[in-house]
């Protein structure tokens, strides 16, 4: 293929997957911003929307229903995790880090006892190629895109117009202000992190038709991440977009015309040196 | 602090030493193994624990610092034909000046930015162990079996081979480096990164560069962790990519936080407990790392401070 | 006018934070000896200006001399070296450690001089010096208590306890009276006093009884600025300072 068709095809998979994880990445940004924590098993949601989607569309053949029901079964688990692990021990950020990755090994290591250590397929529901002049694009790819594209509004929506979005961003901005105004900070706590964790199912959900169901498939995810929040800033919608685009989009291009693994080096050392740089706090504090 | 209360923790250390030089005798050869891979592990703890326990950074890049170790002492004896304790030293130094060089650069952060940043470079680290293949072997690694020559001590030769060789090395390894982080925190220094821990713009405000002072902690902490992995190469033979995974990391948390964080045989019982668990667990199910996941959050839910700081609350007070 | 040099001298000395200017341009001067205090209402910049003297702060402009020196661009851990010590508005002590080791801390700095000592000293050094300094602010015999379960009042006694056995040249007491009750401000303005003899205090705080007891100068601030300066006797006079201060 000509310099330029690889190129094409690199932008559109980096476009791709830079969605994918933006999606993915609003989640972790969301609880960061909303809970001040850091949730490390944040990747295992992401592989646990995978896993279902498998297991829905195996047992009822229907890509659909695993659409609706993964981020629902998610949701849930991670609802479980606020009320029984995180609340238990009020949020303190160095405990919630242990704790969670606790959770990440838990969730990690069940999946691979009820689904085991293979990967496996999960078919399109809908198969088409679109016509490039270099090469036959996946459709599926684009609408995966676009469907991602349509959440992330759909997401922006939800914060910026809702009350339930309201509420999120006063508790954000002032934990203890809120709650002298009525907010339900302890409920709004555990709707964040069963959103953060149902937007990482749903885009784990759209990407198994490509990528492949596997127990493993949440650390990359977690990497990822963390560089887009903190490249794009913590609980910034805009940033978390930006930046995810951008990483999924310079990964892409880096990973065709040279090594992943080295893409993948860069890309630490550089998210590395950001916060090294900005050595205030990962919230933007200054230190004294 | 009273000269009088140092006597009865070097005492204790002390029985502990001769505890476990004298347990190399009753020990059924798999037992032996295993607390032979205790001893090195528990070293790797003991670094961790200066960092963490005392001066209250959490770190989530050790496995860097205890595969350079590894690497630095691996990669002296296959290609260079180093001898064990050339190797070893080589393994050290080149720890201490990594340590030193991330300190500089990640010690401006502090709290979860610490965390990250460490594991950012972590990553870097094992990913470039990844890429450079063709010398480090990669994901496979390599071993160093023909290449390592018997250590030559007064006369007689030692083959690494020999498990009590090896059990022994273990235990000097892990008696110099318990003996030093017990001199290391009780010392004047020891004392001022407890006080960082407890109170960082406090202590700065005493006249203390805390900057200086993190980083000497990083270094110890490093120079230790390198330390175990060196001796683990040489009596294991082997060295692989795995060792600094980020699971290599985490370990020496779980171990230094069911041990006790801020107590200096706590490393020594955190990795002792967890080690045979997963041990255990792993001939019972191939999934036995939910072990890990189970103890962490138990452990911060329930006994944050460990076992040996519960210890240390509730009976012997005086315990460093 | 004095033909002896300032102990501590700032000069256009200037603090803003973004569009806020806490301190504007301050020219100011301590003598050695003195007992100074600094009152103002709330926001006149006292803390902002203290800190700026101490280190915690960087100046937007102008400088800072001690002892003659420049030091505006000398890291604040470096300025106790000097003798320049402060002590928190809101206290701020090592609430697990013991009351000894607290002042083991500052003590043990004194007797840090290189990597050396800081990794081995004579305990015994510590110990005396420790004890000096609690015995000084009538501690002595809280000093295996753990620091944070002494009422307030005496966590305030340990903070001047940890000053002490700092050597200070100049002591930096911020707001030290609050909090306390009435007996322990007695106590501490004693304290104070005796401390006086051995070093220069510069004191801010609210408190006018104590602030007309124990001050041989005043400076008076207001919106980052020193509107006044004087004995408490012109302060009390001035029409300026009743007018912002004493008068509300």
């Amino acid at each position: 293929m000509s310099l330029e068709g690889q190129l094409v095809l690199a932008l559109l998979e980096g476009m791709v997957s830079g969605l994918i994880l933006a999606l993915t990445a609003l989640g972790l940004s969301l609880v960061f911003g909303v809970m001040r924590i850091v949730n490390v098993a944040h990747g295992e949601f992401f592989m646990l929307g995978a896993v279902t989607a498998w297991f829905v569309s195996s047992a009822t053949g229907s890509f659909f229903l695993a659409l609706v029901a993964a981020p629902l079964v998610v949701g849930g688990i991670a609802l479980l995790a606020d009320r029984f692990v995180l609340r238990p021990i009020h949020y303190t950020p160095e405990a919630t880090i242990v704790a969670t990755i606790g959770l990440l090994y838990i969730i990690q290591q069940l999946v691979l006892s009820i689904y085991g250590p293979e990967a496996r397929a999960v078919v399109a529901p809908l198969a088409f190629t679109i016509q490039f002049p270099w090469f036959g694009y996946s459709g599926y790819k684009l609408v995966v895109g676009v469907a991602a594209a349509i959440l992330l509004v759909a997401a922006w929506l939800l914060v910026t117009r809702t009350t339930l979005g309201l509420y999120m961003r006063a508790t954000q901005q002032d934990r203890e202000t809120a709650q002298a105004f009525g907010v339900p900070v302890e409920r709004i706590y555990a709707a964040a992190f069963a959103l953060g964790a149902a937007l990482a199912a749903i885009a784990g959900v759209l990407i198994v038709p490509v990528q492949q169901a596997h127990y493993l498939m949440g650390l990359d995810a977690l990497l990822l991440s963390f560089m887009v929040v903190i490249i794009g800033g913590l609980g910034s919608l805009k940033g978390t977009i930006a930046a995810a685009l951008l990483i999924g989009i310079i990964d892409g291009v880096v990973s065709v015309f040279f090594s992943p693994t080295l893409a993948r080096i860069i890309a630490s050392l550089f998210v590395a040196l950001v916060l090294v740089v900005r050595s205030g706090g990962l919230f933007g504090e200054q230190i004294a | 602090m009273n000269g009088t209360r140092g006597r009865p923790a070097l005492l204790l250390h002390l029985m502990i030493l001769v505890a476990l030089l004298g347990l190399q005798f009753v020990l059924p050869p798999f037992h032996h193994g295993m607390t032979a891979r205790i001893m090195v592990l528990a070293t790797y703890a003991i670094g961790y624990n200066i960092l963490l326990g005392y001066t209250g950074l959490m770190s989530l890049g050790h496995a860097m610092l205890f595969g350079t170790g590894m690497y630095a002492t691996g990669l002296a004896v296959f290609y260079l034909e180093f001898g064990a304790a050339g190797a070893l030293l080589v393994g050290i130094v080149a720890s201490i000046l990594h340590s030193a060089v991330i300190g500089l650069v990640t010690l401006r952060t502090t709290g979860v930015a610490f965390l990250i940043v460490t594991m950012m470079f972590a990553q870097v680290f094992y990913l470039s162990l990844l890429y450079f293949n063709r010398v480090t072997g990669g994901d496979q690694g390599f071993i160093l079996t023909g290449h390592l020559q018997p250590l030559h001590l007064g006369g007689l030769q030692f083959a690494f081979s020999d498990p009590a060789v090896k059990y022994n090395v273990a235990l000097a390894t892990f008696a110099v480096c318990l003996l030093l982080s017990l001199w290391f925190v009780r010392s004047p220094a020891g004392r001022v990164l407890v006080a960082i821990r407890d109170n960082e713009g406090r202590t700065r405000m005493l006249g203390y560069n805390t900057f200086k002072y993190k980083l000497l902690a990083l270094v110890v902490s490093g120079g230790i962790s390198g330390a175990a992995g060196s001796a683990y190469t040489l009596l294991f033979s082997y060295v692989g990519a795995t060792f600094a995974s980020i699971l290599y990391s985490i370990y020496p948390l779980l171990w230094t936080l069911l041990g006790g964080a801020g107590t200096t045989i706590g490393p020594l019982v955190g990795t002792s407990l967890m080690t045979y668990l997963v041990d255990t667990a792993s001939e019972w199910t191939r999934s036995y790392l939910i072990v890990v996941g189970l103890t962490l959050v138990i452990l911060i839910m329930k006994l944050p401070t460990g076992i040996m700081g519960g210890v240390r609350a509730r009976w012997w007070k005086w315990l460093p | 006018m004095a033909a002896v040099s300032p102990l501590l001298q700032t000069t256009g000395l200037q603090k803003a934070f973004g569009g806020l200017q806490a301190v504007r341009s301050v020219d100011f001067r301590l003598d050695r000896g003195e007992i100074r205090a600094i009152i103002g209402p709330n926001g006149a910049g006292k803390t902002t200006f203290v800190s700026m003297i101490s280190g915690r702060i960087s100046p937007t402009s102008g400088t800072v001399r001690f002892g003659g020196r420049d030091i505006t661009r000398v890291p604040a851990y470096d300025r106790v070296a000097l003798g320049i010590v402060y002590t928190f508005q809101i206290i701020s002590i090592f609430r697990n450690l013991t009351v000894f080791e607290n002042v083991a801390l500052a003590a043990q700095r004194r007797l840090t001089t290189d990597l050396a000592s800081a990794l081995s000293m004579s305990r015994r050094a510590v110990a005396e010096r420790v004890n000096t300094a609690l015995v000084d602010v009538g501690l002595r015999d809280a000093q295996d208590q753990h620091a944070g379960s002494l009422p307030h009042g005496h966590q305030r006694l340990l903070e001047v306890a940890m000053a002490l056995a700092l050597e200070p040249q100049v002591l930096i007491l911020d707001e030290p009276t609050q909090g306390l009750s009435p007996d322990e401000i007695v106590g501490l303005v004693a304290l104070i006093r005796s401390i006086s003899r051995n070093a220069t205090i510069l004191l801010i705080e609210h408190n006018m009884q104590v602030v007309l007891e124990l001050s041989r100068r005043i400076t008076v601030m207001d919106q980052g600025s020193i509107i006044a300066e004087g004995t408490p006797h012109e302060i009390e006079a001035n029409p300026d300072v009743q007018r912002v201060y004493l008068g509300r």
